[in-house]
């Protein structure tokens, strides 16, 4: 018979403020299977876990250069998180953007960046240079 | 020229936006001055979300929290004025500010004061060696890289592990810069427990707990920081000393609550205020992190409108409390806010433990309210609602806490 190993995490949910300790077991099998989950204060941080011990998904947040802009840059931001695995990648095809004033919040920047199904969008208005 | 009006919100943060939005919505007539070019205070060089879950019931970055609440002013009567600096207020409910068309004179009948908090500097930690050139607080480094697009290091060490602290550690190894460490002085880290992991852990970047920075050296630019491990007075334990070669040090070593220019009201060292964020004149109201510092963007618009409704209904004869009653620090308590209770309005204490516990039991006596929270920590602030209590001979309650078995 196949012994399954048992592992033992303790990991903060990022999910809000809070930061919720929450200590889990699970059977690192083929299919991860969660056999124990204590220190989440609500649902979500059980949905966290399973996300967290698979492939962390964190939203990226950073600037971008603006052309004729009344600021030289605009903070951006993932609407959806993304697999922490390719952080370095998406802030490096960021760094090399630019985008044109009048920028609003809300606009996207980046459709489907790096294939993750997330769109990079503005957080905030920069007007045009006067 | 000269201005007249009901209520003054100085400050054009979260926190007093979201006054002038509660004090227009009580029927007061309001003027809004902030000194910068437009409003947001810190919210603006926050880049990184974590705003707005209690407030808006969102996950939303700084600027986007600023811009929502940016909104809601435009639809209201507020006249805001920004590149104004608000010089002097005096007891005659007079304030003086200067623009660039020169000087201006308000006359109000209420003030709320949102003026936010400025960073400790590293001057202030006296640390011996070179005074050299890559020494910037956290929030100069936020500055450059989020607004300016500046690279101010090739490699940094960071004092401090409070939240900024931390935010800053992620921010600096995303754009490229090599991020040796977060030196901490206590044995546990300064921010939220989130923050620790996903700007951290995830990178990989090491937190010295229990260090501290004890030398820097540089030829007019920083070159090298010598940190050693402290025992639990603080006290620098020989033979312990690690070098980090670095051409920035980064310092994110507390909050100070700005309560420039009054001077004439009770602080310690924010404005001292009610439940309902009255200060020791009555007529000059206070929120956000000129109080106390907060964890949160939504806390201090919380409280800003707070401060904002109760200023309207000063403002129009309405609010005149006639009982205060003093809530006193207990044991292992380090923050409280408020400091006194009208005791007709409801409450919402802020406080901060001195230690760490595993867990805690906060109690309010003699309210009789009891409270537990697992993992208590100094850097976490804990929460207690308070409701309305009808007793005329209350003069004091005592908030404290103990740990439990
Ligand atoms: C790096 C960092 C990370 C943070 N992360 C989070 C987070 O993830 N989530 C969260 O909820 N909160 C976070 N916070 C906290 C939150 O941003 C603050 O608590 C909140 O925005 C403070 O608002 P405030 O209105 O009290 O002060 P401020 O934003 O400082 O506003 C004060 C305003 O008053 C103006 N002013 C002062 N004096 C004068 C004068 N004499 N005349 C005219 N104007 C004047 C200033 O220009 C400023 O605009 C973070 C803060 C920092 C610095
Ligand atoms: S488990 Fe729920 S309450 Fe706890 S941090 Fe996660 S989202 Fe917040």
């Amino acid at each position: 018979m196949n012994s399954v190993e048992y592992k033992k995490k303790k990991i903060v949910c990022t999910n809000c403020p809070l930061g919720c300790k929450i200590n889990v077991v699970y059977a690192d099998a083929d299919e991860i299977e969660i056999v124990e989950v204590k220190g989440n204060r609500c649902k979500r941080g059980l949905e966290f876990v399973k996300q967290e011990i698979t492939d962390p998904l964190r939203v990226v947040v950073t600037s971008v250069k603006v052309e004729d802009g009344e600021i030289s840059m605009a903070s951006v931001r993932s609407d959806k998180p993304v697999p922490l695995r390719l952080m370095q990648d998406i802030m490096k095809i960021l760094k090399e953007t630019k985008v044109k004033a009048p920028v609003k919040r809300g606009d996207v920047v980046i459709q489907n960046i790096l294939d993750t199904g997330s769109d990079i969008i503005a957080t905030r208005s920069v007007n045009r240079k006067k | 020229m000269k201005y007249e009006t009901d209520v003054v919100v100085l400050g054009g943060g979260g926190g007093g936006m979201a006054a002038a939005k509660a004090a227009d919505k009580n029927g007061a007539n309001v003027i809004l001055i902030e000194r910068e070019e437009e409003n947001g205070g810190v919210l603006n060089q926050c880049i990184h979300n974590g705003f707005g879950i209690h407030y808006y019931r969102k996950d939303l970055t700084g600027p986007e929290f600023k811009e929502t609440l940016q909104e809601e002013l435009a639809n209201t009567n507020i006249k805001i004025l920004n590149s104004a600096f608000v010089l002097n207020v005096n007891k005659d409910k007079q304030l003086t500010f200067v623009n660039h068309k020169g000087i201006h004179e308000i006359k109000t009948k209420a003030l709320v004061m949102a003026t936010g908090a400025r960073e400790r500097h590293f001057n202030s930690l006296a640390v011996p060696g070179d005074r050299v050139a890559g020494i910037f607080t956290a929030g100069v480094a936020q500055k450059y890289i989020n607004l300016q697009n500046l690279k101010p290091a090739n490699s940094a060490l960071i004092v401090g592990s409070g939240d900024i602290g931390l935010i800053m550690a992620r921010r600096l190894h995303l754009e490229g810069i090599e991020v040796k460490g977060v030196v901490e002085i206590l044995p546990y880290p300064g921010g939220l427990e989130r923050n620790v992991q996903q700007c951290l852990r995830d990178y990989n970047i090491p937190l010295y707990l229990s260090h501290t920075v004890t030398r820097v050296e540089g030829n007019k630019r920083l070159s090298k920081v010598y940190v050693s491990q402290v025992d639990e007075n603080r006290q620098v334990i020989p033979n312990t000393e690690k070098v980090f070669n670095v051409d920035a040090l980064i310092t994110s070593v507390g909050l100070i609550p700005l309560t420039d220019p009054v001077k004439f009201v009770e602080t310690g060292p924010g404005f001292i205020t009610s439940n309902t964020n009255q200060t020791s004149e009555d007529w000059i109201f206070a929120a956000g992190n000129c109080t106390v510092v907060f964890d949160l963007v939504d806390y201090v618009s919380r409280e800003g409108e707070k401060a904002g409704k109760y200023a309207a209904l000063y403002s129009q004869n309405q609010y005149f409390p006639e009982q205060k009653v003093k809530v006193k620090k207990g044991k292992n308590i380090n923050i409280l806010h408020p400091m006194y209770i009208d005791p007709n309005e409801r409450t919402k204490l802020y406080l901060r433990v001195s230690k760490t516990f595993k867990r805690v039991e906060v109690t309010v006596e003699p309210l009789g309210i009891k409270m537990i929270e697992e993992e208590a920590r100094p850097s976490e602030m804990i929460e207690i609602s308070i409701k309305p209590f009808k007793d005329k001979n209350l003069k004091e309650i005592e908030v404290s806490a103990r740990e439990l078995g």
